[in-house]
């Protein structure tokens, strides 16, 4: 997953850029241990990256509550007929 | 210690504002089968909406959509008999919808269309060495009490709306409907590392729109 990184300031091991591309698989839990222990390095050692990952989870939240939304009156109307018909159709 | 708590509101929460409070879905699905409207009423407020959602993926119109979403609890409540509780009623549901919508699309689009672009690398914001060009301004601990606001879920709303197809699809389900991933590859049809490269393009581009809420 990790290609080498061309250049490597002391101490990282992994580019922001990399750190940055494998952030979703690291929150799902779908990275290797070594690519998992390679993120957590950087981030333990880049504040731009692990503001980047709390930036994410903020985004994951909020796009989380985007859910309630209220159903147009008329299509559930329409949903609870086909309930009664089928019901209707159902019961001999 | 803030930034802890940033992100534990970031996992933690999610998951409980997922499983909508009320009836449990099993509770739900027995008193459907038993013959309770209250029970149909019930999925349908929680489900419909997304639904529709999805089956605009596929469709052509709004018009059609509705009426795939529609189609798929015709086939809930005909195939209720046989639903063997191997996936969650929510899944089954949107699975349904998936397969209709596909059908009923058939002559527009087959599959989830995936463009290559967004499937391609988000440039600008790494030098060539891959660190950053501009670090980001941090706005993560400062916005979580403001983004909780009901008028940012309804820009966020518009901002998934506005997303390329296969994009919105993923992050409908992963994000919004709080769906594990083998879930939504199951429902769409795509391979779990697919997946994964739409989702991470739409949580980027939705945290770019929410960079421009909180930093000004
Ligand atoms: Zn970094």
């Amino acid at each position: 997953m990790v290609t080498t990184p061309r250049a490597k300031p002391d101490g990282h091991d992994i580019t922001c850029r990399q750190a940055v591309a494998l952030m979703t698989d690291y929150l799902d839990g779908a990275l290797s241990e070594d690519d998992r222990a390679l993120v957590e390095a950087h981030l333990g050692e880049c504040e731009a990256c692990t503001e980047h990952l709390r930036q994410i989870r903020v985004t994951v939240t909020v796009t989380g509550r985007v859910r309630d939304e209220d159903l147009n009156p008329r299509a559930r109307e329409d949903l609870m007929n086909l309930y009664r018909r089928w019901q209707a159709d159902r019961e001999p | 210690m803030r930034g802890r708590l940033a992100i534990a509101i970031g996992t933690d929460d999610r998951r409980e504002h997922s499983s909508s409070p009320g009836p449990g879905e099993g509770e739900l699905l027995a008193r459907l089968q038993a013959g309770d409207e209250e029970a149909f009423a019930c999925l349908v407020d929680r489900h419909h909406a997304a639904m529709v959602r999805i089956a605009r993926g596929y469709v052509r119109s709004q018009a059609v959509a509705e009426e795939v979403a529609q189609e798929g609890w015709l086939g809930l409540l005909r195939g209720l008999d046989r639903f063997e509780g191997r996936s969650s009623l929510r899944t089954w549901l949107f699975r349904i919808v998936v397969n209709r919508a596909i059908s009923t699309g058939l002559h527009e689009r087959q599959h989830l269309p995936v463009a290559d672009s967004e499937l391609g690398d988000d440039g600008g914001r790494f030098s060539q060495d891959g660190w950053w060009v501009t670090p980001p301004v941090h706005w993560a601990d400062e916005a979580v009490d403001r983004m909780v606001a009901p008028e940012v879920a309804a820009r966020v709303r518009r901002f998934v709306a506005e997303l390329p197809p296969a994009q919105r699809q993923v992050v409908t389900l992963r994000d919004v409907e709080g769906l594990p991933s083998a879930d939504v590859c199951d429902i769409l049809g795509i391979s779990e590392g697919n997946q994964r490269v739409l989702l991470h393009r739409a949580r980027t581009r939705i945290r770019q729109h929410l960079e421009q809420e909180a930093v000004w």
